[in-house]
């Protein structure tokens, strides 16, 4: 693509399509390449106590739970939580949401933590944080422990969403699961025929599975407005 | 199966969209898949209250029984790193669901064309060897031109020849997996531009339709593709009052 100054520069696409990162893709593995990817494999999947490796670091989410007895364990052994409601807040304004209105520590425990690192942020196995730190926790209402909150502060990478998702949803019991994320998008992000400008914010809009049988809030989101990452994941 | 690929300007996609929306086809299934960025939005081809609520996601597939026609449509970008695995589950999907062929709709930068490219028609065809046996000749009778392919080491030998498709995404990809594999793979493509690529859309859809007759062609093709309702503000909200 030549720009307005004469020079040819490669031109970005809307698709995604990046060429460079293409043709990497498309070069053959060589026998050194798969064998460093499987050396890779088998440190992601560590004994437990060993020090992690950075390249394991930089992908993998751990979740953790505290149980009754508070000893911290990996989640994948464990028995499905039994979970009538699970509450997701995603991103700063939702998790303050929450910690304002919701949360106090007097009605909900503490009971689990995420542990991940991108190139954004790190969480960290503490469950004592502070509310400028990035972190992801879940807590249990103490009179009905089927009622799980997830408050998820910090961002979650694109390749890292899948695994948020199958490792925290792996935990649980789905039947008769009921599930809300709550998450918030900047106005000018939203599609309408009128300016955003005159639009009355904040304001609320909602997306619904069939399944969901109940009264919603607030007007459903409308065509062609979509909501991405975490939250659609 | 007819399936587009995330490639420039998004054409493969935009056409999926009318062939879809003008088809009425019914949603069966959905890939529940990590190689792409999750999306979640309402239902695009809705045209009424009633039909405006289902959910949608990134990876849906849709079906006309009448026309034995499949379709997948693909709503947002691949994952980096994520490529190979996605066509390798989705060809292995292709081969154990024994769909007959794959049509690939794409894009190509225009930019990248050369002197021979830039004259004449932007579309071009690819054929996998399985499929030149069986319509090789119609592509001769529709006077189609073929993807040509480009010089290996450009300015150093010219006689080495591959196919190149800058801008296409999984197409190149997918086209010699699918040789390799002994599917019967078509891929149409457009050279594009980013900008508004609904004009693309509808000349790559039109393409499509002189082949596989989906809908019947008029004098006025264009007029005969229903837009989905999702192109909406495709380009942004209204403006402001106080701009003025």
């Amino acid at each position: 693509m030549a720009t307005f100054f004469g020079e040819v520069v490669v031109a970005p696409s809307r698709a995604g399509v990046d060429d460079e990162e293409w043709a990497e893709e498309a070069r053959e593995d060589t026998p050194e390449d798969r064998e460093i990817r499987r050396e890779l494999e088998r440190k992601r999947y560590r004994p437990r106590g060993a020090p992690p490796p950075l390249s394991s670091l930089l992908w993998e989410i751990d979740v953790l739970w505290t149980l009754k007895s508070g000893a911290s364990t990996e989640s994948s052994a464990d028995e499905p939580f039994v979970c009538s409601k699970f509450i997701v807040a995603v991103g700063h304004n939702a998790a303050a949401f929450l910690s304002s209105f919701i949360l106090d520590s007097v009605c909900w425990e503490v009971v689990g933590v995420v542990k991940l690192w991108n190139e954004w942020c790190r969480t960290s196995n503490t469950t004592t944080v502070l509310p400028t730190d990035s972190f992801c926790l879940f807590y249990r209402l103490i009179s009905d422990p089927t009622v799980l909150l997830c408050q998820c502060s910090c961002y979650v990478a694109e390749d890292q969403q899948f695994q948020w998702l199958e490792k925290v949803f792996g935990c649980m019991q789905k039947e008769g699961l009921q599930v809300t994320i709550l998450s918030t998008c900047p106005v000018a992000d939203y599609k309408t025929q009128e300016s955003t400008l005159t639009l009355p914010s904040p304001f609320l809009k909602a997306l619904k599975t069939k399944e969901y049988k109940e009264q919603v809030c607030c007007p459903l989101l409308e065509q062609p407005n979509i909501v991405r990452d975490l939250p659609a994941a | 199966l007819l399936q587009p690929a995330v490639s420039v300007g998004n054409v493969g996609q935009l056409a999926i969209d009318l062939v879809i929306s003008t088809l009425d086809m019914t949603k069966v299934g959905y890939f529940y898949t990590d190689c792409l960025v999750p999306m979640v939005g309402n239902n695009p081809y809705a045209t009424a209250e009633e039909n405006s609520v289902e959910l949608s996601i990134n990876a849906e597939v849709y079906s006309l029984p009448s026309k034995k026609l499949v379709v997948l449509q693909i709503r947002s970008p691949f994952i980096k790193n994520k490529y190979k695995p996605f066509c390798q589950t989705l060809l292995s999907w292709v081969k154990s669901s024994k769909c007959a062929r794959v049509i690939l709709l794409s894009s190509s930068h225009a930019y990248q064309r050369d002197d021979e490219q830039l004259l004449g028609t932007p579309l071009r065809y690819l054929l996998t060897p399985d499929l030149e046996k069986a319509v090789g000749g119609l592509m001769q009778e529709l006077s189609w031109k073929e993807m040509e392919k480009v010089a290996a080491y450009p300015g150093i030998n010219d006689t080495e020849k591959v196919l190149h498709i800058p801008g296409g995404g999984i197409t190149k990809l997918l086209f010699t997996e699918s040789c390799s594999k002994g599917i019967q793979m078509a891929v149409l493509l457009k050279f594009c531009s980013e900008g508004d690529n609904i004009p693309d859309a509808f000349a790559l859809v039109n393409y499509l339709n002189e082949w596989l007759q989906l809908i019947k062609s008029e004098v006025n093709t264009s007029s005969q593709w229903k837009i989905p309702s999702s192109w909406r503000l495709l380009f942004g909200n209204g403006l402001p009052p106080a701009l003025f």
